[in-house]
């Protein structure tokens, strides 16, 4: 069942003709993500021919017409499309959000790197009130291996399986999904690196705990903010499946942001430290390094029974 | 990007915030120029984007412009920590009867901004909320609707400020949102004696991703003040300095600030953070290491590289374009993974640079730059 992504989702791509949109939907497709449409006003009507390559469960060396919408509501009048990915530029990137929740579409999934901070604000604020989760910005999208992807996660690091993971960085989740590859997952969520997203580690810890495909929860997370903090407060709360954690950002310097906007130790707030200790004292275990946490997350799994509370009873 | 005080000063007045009447000036000689045409007294307060500043005697009142022009002598090129005082700001001083607090900024967690405000201003906010938290109000404002008069008027009386702040706090917010600020503070907004209200310092933070449309400040950027910060800046690279010896260049934020925590496990020290994205050209490759390099302090360097959307052949051919170009002076490891790793590790092996060593995981590859480190 995985959350937010199945292989019975309809993709559209918003700035699917730019040069990242065109890259990654031709990659989507190898994927074998059912991408349905693409929008753009300036290019209604048309389709767009993609060569798409090998993937694992793609077309393979198929071509494959994709229909070109006016706005995100032809699209999905037209397709049943439930899902948008954006790769649309900062400066019209909330105005591509704010169309595709005015036209009621489920999750809208937010690539961009670069959106000013208030324009993030202003969206995710009107998505919550429409009913429209958004995942981002600035973040790689998510998985559902075997099914379907949407955004820039790479579908051939990592089997199906049974592991749920949320991250705020996409080469951590790269990294730990390379780790467990063979173990596979259920579904891969990259949150993003911005201070502020439309979905929190803690909406994904629900979605995982609720998820019947899904045993063990892998939290990913990084200096800044108190997002660690709060989902750690979540799960001592309402998580009963295993949650193995990693946090990066240990050597920051305070005052300086490493990389991501939102990764910033600002005073004694946001540290690694904090996050860890308030992950461990809700009985997660965290790992020193990626290898680690993987190591970690097999031992979980091989125990007595993986089923059942065994990290934080 | 902080900005000054003067500039948030200018940005108040802009705005219709009651400002006191101030200039700004990196000579001495036309400080007590500027003190005269303020009528003889003047607060002269060093520009630097750091707090704490009075606390380190970067802001003195002068008694006439005399005193005015000694005291911009010793301000000027002051450091105050780490920052030096390039310009002071002469500001006409006030006869301040009370001092409040007052602030909007960003709320991570909420996904929106929060006003924050108490009577007790002229101090340090975050001492108060500790010893005395319910002397600060903490008012969340709907982005949609912004802060009206009537919301204003909820978030002073909230913090038991007089209504004659009422208007300083809407025009504060039309600052936040004209200007894209992540922070607008105002500390201390005070009364006068005379019962005006005034802005008498503030702090204005803008967001970097917002650039392409506020292209005012962007003449204003500070280069920074760490020379090889500043040669990383220019070549476009997300390059942070540490105090180490294992220089790090890795792809993706998440995965080189993890590098840096491995490599401090290793018992070494991380030089710096390098984020060279997920491209890896030779050219960002060759730019990055002549910067890692560069730092006397180097004695190995680490490349850590996922191929998630990269490929690792192509990650290993800039690696051995960029040593065409770039004279390794430091042993390098690099640990390419994922993607194409078998063929990436077999370019660099065919390649055979004698300073260049591979390691197969993340966590060998940083236990064996902090071993080069450290013998060397």
């Amino acid at each position: 069942m995985a959350i937010y992504l199945t292989k019975d989702s309809r993709v559209l791509v918003q700035g699917m003709t730019g040069g990242e949109g065109t890259k990654h939907t031709r990659r989507m497709l190898a994927a074998g993500t059912n991408v349905v449409g693409g929008v753009n006003p300036r290019k209604a009507g048309r389709t767009v021919d993609f060569d798409v390559p090998r993937g694992p469960n793609g077309r393979a060396g198929a071509t494959v017409a994709v229909p070109v919408f006016g706005s995100v509501r032809e699209g999905m009048a037209a397709t049943g499309a439930d899902v948008t990915v954006v790769f649309v530029p900062p400066p019209f990137t909330k105005a591509a959000v704010v169309e595709a929740a005015d036209a009621g579409i489920g999750l809208a999934v937010v690539i961009t790197e670069g959106v000013p901070v208030h324009d993030t604000v202003a969206f995710t604020a009107h998505a919550r009130r429409r009913g429209t989760r958004i995942i981002g910005p600035n973040c790689p999208g998510l998985i559902t291996p075997g099914q379907s992807g949407a955004g820039i996660i790479p579908a051939d690091i990592a089997e199906p399986g049974r592991i749920g993971l949320v991250s705020k960085s996409g080469t951590l989740t790269y990294q730990l999904m390379y780790e467990l590859r063979d173990v596979g997952f259920s579904t891969c969520v990259g949150i993003g690196g911005d201070p502020v997203v439309g979905t929190t580690h803690i909406d994904c810890l629900a979605a995982f705990q609720d998820d019947p495909d899904t045993d063990l929860i892998v939290l990913i997370g990084e200096i800044g903010g108190d997002a660690e903090e709060r989902a750690a407060a979540y799960i001592r709360a309402h998580v009963t499946k295993p949650v193995v954690g990693y946090i990066a950002g240990f050597t920051a310097p305070e005052g300086r942001t490493m990389g991501h906007a939102g990764a910033i130790v600002s005073g004694s707030s946001g540290t690694a430290q904090a996050k860890k200790r308030a992950l461990e004292a809700a009985g997660v275990q965290v790992g020193d390094t990626p290898t680690d946490t993987a190591r970690l997350v097999l031992a979980t799994l091989a125990g007595p029974d993986p089923g059942r509370d065994v990290t934080h009873g | 990007m902080d900005l000054y005080e003067h500039q948030a000063r200018q940005l108040f007045e802009e705005h219709g915030i009651p400002v006191p009447r101030a200039e700004v000036t990196d000579s001495p000689k036309e400080a007590r120029a500027i003190a005269r045409r303020l009528g003889g007294r003047a607060v002269v307060k060093a520009q630097v984007r750091t707090g704490g500043r009075g606390k380190a005697g970067g802001v003195k009142l002068a008694a006439d412009p005399a005193a005015a022009e000694l005291t911009a002598r010793q301000i000027l090129g002051m450091d105050i920590k780490g920052h030096r005082v390039d310009t002071v700001m002469l500001a006409q001083p006030v006869d301040i009867d009370t001092e409040y607090y007052v602030s909007y900024v960003l709320d991570r967690t909420a996904g929106g901004f929060l006003a924050i405000a108490s009577a007790e201003g002229g101090t340090d906010i975050e001492e108060v909320a500790a010893s005395r938290p319910e002397a600060v109000a903490r008012v969340p404002v709907d982005p949609a609707e912004g802060v009206t008069s009537a919301k204003a008027g909820e978030i002073a009386e909230a913090a038991g400020l007089p209504p004659g702040t009422v208007d300083t706090l809407v025009r504060l917010w039309r600052v936040l949102v004209a200007e894209d600020a992540l922070l607008v503070e105002v500390n201390p907004l005070v009364r006068t004696r005379q019962g005006r209200v005034l802005a008498l310092d503030g702090k204005v933070t803008l967001d970097d991703n917002a650039r392409f449309r506020q292209e005012r400040w962007g003449a204003d950027t500070p280069a920074p003040g760490d020379p090889l910060e500043a040669a990383a800046a220019a070549k476009g690279l997300n390059y942070v300095r540490l105090d180490g010896e294992v220089g790090v260049i890795g792809n993706g934020a998440g995965l080189v600030m993890s590098t840096l925590d491995v490599v401090a496990g290793c018992g070494a020290r991380p030089a710096n953070f390098l984020d060279i994205g997920g491209g890896a050209s030779a050219r960002v490759m060759a730019d990055g290491l002549s910067v890692v390099l560069a730092d006397p302090a180097v004695k190995s360097v680490l490349v850590n590289v996922f191929g998630g959307i990269t490929a690792c052949d192509a990650v290993a051919e800039g690696i051995v374009q960029a040593l065409e170009s770039v004279r390794l002076t430091k042993p390098l490891v690099v640990r390419l993974d994922g993607n194409n790793a078998a063929r990436g590790r077999a370019v660099l092996d065919r390649r055979a640079h004698p300073g260049v060593e591979q390691a197969t995981t993340m966590d060998g590859a940083a236990r064996r730059a902090a071993q080069l480190a450290t013998d060397a």
